[in-house]
Formats: structure tokens, sequence, C-alpha cells
């Protein structure tokens, strides 16, 4: 029997108990951002670096209601395009307070919003040589995650479709194939639209999920979070149960023996 | 009356007028930044909050002042 209070998530040799990542894009409100994600049960969190408004001095900060001191802040470079910018808001990321633990995230067409993996590679070399711990998003390609584990990243994190879509997982295959190459925690990230899309990935044998819109932009986040952070569980113990063999005829669950 | 001259720096991309010889830390006091919040940048260049004491702002500075806000 797998005990999940012991059966943890290791990132950065740090230990988490939670395999859901939440971001805190797209909420209403700071306040309702901060519901989900306790109601999501998420030990880390994603946030977006961006200039401080120097006008409109009341308006609330994000740590003011996520407590960094309990939930991990996961700095990423969104909406950066090259490998220039996503240095630089992670270099700014840290100085905000000691910040070694990151999201790369390099993107390469403002529509699909697909990573550019070139630019991504190069800073995952620099960033990691530069003593950050870094996650990384990255397209759903085997030989590209490959790459990223031989240039120092500390988590592999392939989309399932494109930021935001809602899709799900579109290529098991590749998701299945990296999972047999690498020992590093691969996390699925970006392009999951409901609680069923993070089971697969769990399933897959995935180490955990990141999701931000399907949560956000549901019609009851709070729920959503919930179903979320069920499905989590659910995946990971139908995965660590191992399912039965697929048959192309049934197979019936009561005797034939003794029929009347 | 001696004038108080005053320079032109841009902080986060907006200009603004400051005092000559204002120091970064008194600027930042001024727009009520809470320091262990953000980050600094002062041309381009990552400051070491601790320092910021030490550098007098300078004619076409550019400070960009940087904190955490919700994303994916």
């Amino acid at each position: 029997m797998v005990n999940l209070k012991t059966d943890n998530f290791v990132i950065a040799k740090k230990k988490f108990n939670s395999r859901l990542i939440v971001g805190t894009g797209k909420y209403k409100t700071m306040s309702e951002c901060a519901k989900a994600i306790e109601l999501s049960g998420a030990e880390i969190v994603t946030v977006a670096v961006r200039r401080v408004n120097i006008t409109d001095k009341n308006k609330p900060l994000l740590m003011d209601y996520i407590d960094p001191k309990k939930i991990t802040y996961l700095p990423n470079t969104a909406g950066c395009f090259n490998s220039k910018e996503a240095l630089r808001t992670l270099r700014l990321a840290r100085e905000i307070g000691g910040w070694k633990l990151v999201k790369l995230e390099v993107l390469g067409d403002r529509k699909n919003l697909f990573p550019d993996m070139i630019e991504t590679l190069k800073s995952t070399e620099v960033l990691a040589k530069e003593g950050f711990r870094v996650m990384v998003y990255c397209n759903d390609d085997p030989l590209m995650a490959k790459r990223l584990e031989n240039s120092g990243a500390d988590a592999i994190m392939p989309l399932a479709a494109p930021i935001g879509s809602g899709l799900g997982i579109q290529n098991k295959v590749n998701i299945q194939i990296i999972r047999k190459q690498t020992k590093l925690p691969l996390i699925i990230d970006a392009g999951l639209g409901q609680a069923s899309d993070a089971v697969i990935a769990m399933e897959l044998g995935c180490d955990g999920v990141l999701v931000n819109t399907a949560i956000a932009k549901a019609k009851n986040p709070f729920q959503m979070a919930l179903a979320f952070k069920n499905a989590v569980v659910s995946g990971r113990q139908s995965y660590l149960s191992g399912r039965i063999n697929k048959m192309l005829m049934g197979n019936p669950s009561s005797p034939s023996k003794g029929i009347i | 009356m001696k004038k108080i001259k005053k320079i032109k720096i841009k902080v986060n991309g907006k200009m603004n007028l400051v005092i000559k010889d204002y120091n970064l830390s008194e600027l930042l006091k001024h727009l009520k930044i809470p320091l262990n919040k953000v980050a600094i940048e002062l041309n381009e260049e990552i400051l070491d909050k601790k320092k910021i004491s030490k550098i007098k702002l300078k004619k076409n500075d550019k400070i960009e002042i940087v904190h955490f806000i919700g994303g994916g």
C-alpha cells in the first residue's frame, strides 16, 4: 500500500507533499486566488515579475495574500521571448528575496505560445551555472527534454497543449517516452482543461502537474481547485497501483462455474 | 533663497523630477516602496538593496522597480 504521506514530491532536493503546482494569474481578485490555492493544497505557486505600480501605491500586493514563508513562490519568465529577457527577469526575481528555484519559460510565438527551445536551452545552461535551480517549460519532444537534462535542468515541464488552451494532453506517447528516459521530476505544464486531464498526466507517470487557467477561469474556481487536488492524488495512486493489461475481448468478472 | 535644482530620471518607464543629490534609498522611501518585496535595476544593472543609500541619482538614470504579481 502506497503511503501518500511518505510518497514525496522532490524538486531540487526539497520535499513537497502536494504534486499540484498552481499558477496565480487570471483570478478575479487576489483573495479569490489565495482561497483557490488553499483549497488546491498546492505548496508551490508560480508568480510573474512585473513593474511596481508607482502611481497607485494602494494596489494590493500578492505577498500580502499569499505568504511566501508558507507557500513556495516559483518565479517565472512568462512573457519573455528570448534568453536575454528571461535571464534578466530571473536575476531580478532572485534579488527580490533569494529565490533560486525558478520556472524558465521562453516563448517563441505570440499566437500558439509554444516555447522557443533554442533560447530555452541556452538560458537553462546559463542559469544552472549561476546556481539557479531551473524548472523548464518545454515542448513535448523527448530529444529536447534530454538536452535540457544534460544542460542542468532540475525539472522537465512539457506542455500538454498550448498555454491556456484547455485541450488536455495531446501527445501521450511523447510524454511516456520522456518519462522512461528521465529520472528528473516530470511535470505537465500548460494546456490542461479539467481534472481528468490531471489524472491522465499522473497515470502516465508524471510527478506532478502545473495548472493555472483551468482553475482560475472555471465557473467555480474553488470547486475546480478541489477537483484538481483530488485528481492529482487519484492519478498518482492509480499509477502506483499498476493497471491491468488491455485486452481486445471481454473477460467476465463473475465465475462461470456454478451458473444455474 | 537658494533654488533647489532638480534632475530628470525615469522610474518604471515614467519620467520623474527629483532633487539633485537625492539618493536611491530616499527616492524609494518617497515612493513608499517596500524594499523587502522588490528588486531594483539602475540603468539595466541589478542593485544590491543594502547598498542603495550610497547611490546618488544622476540625470537620465533609468530605474526599474519590480515585484511579484499573479502569473501562470
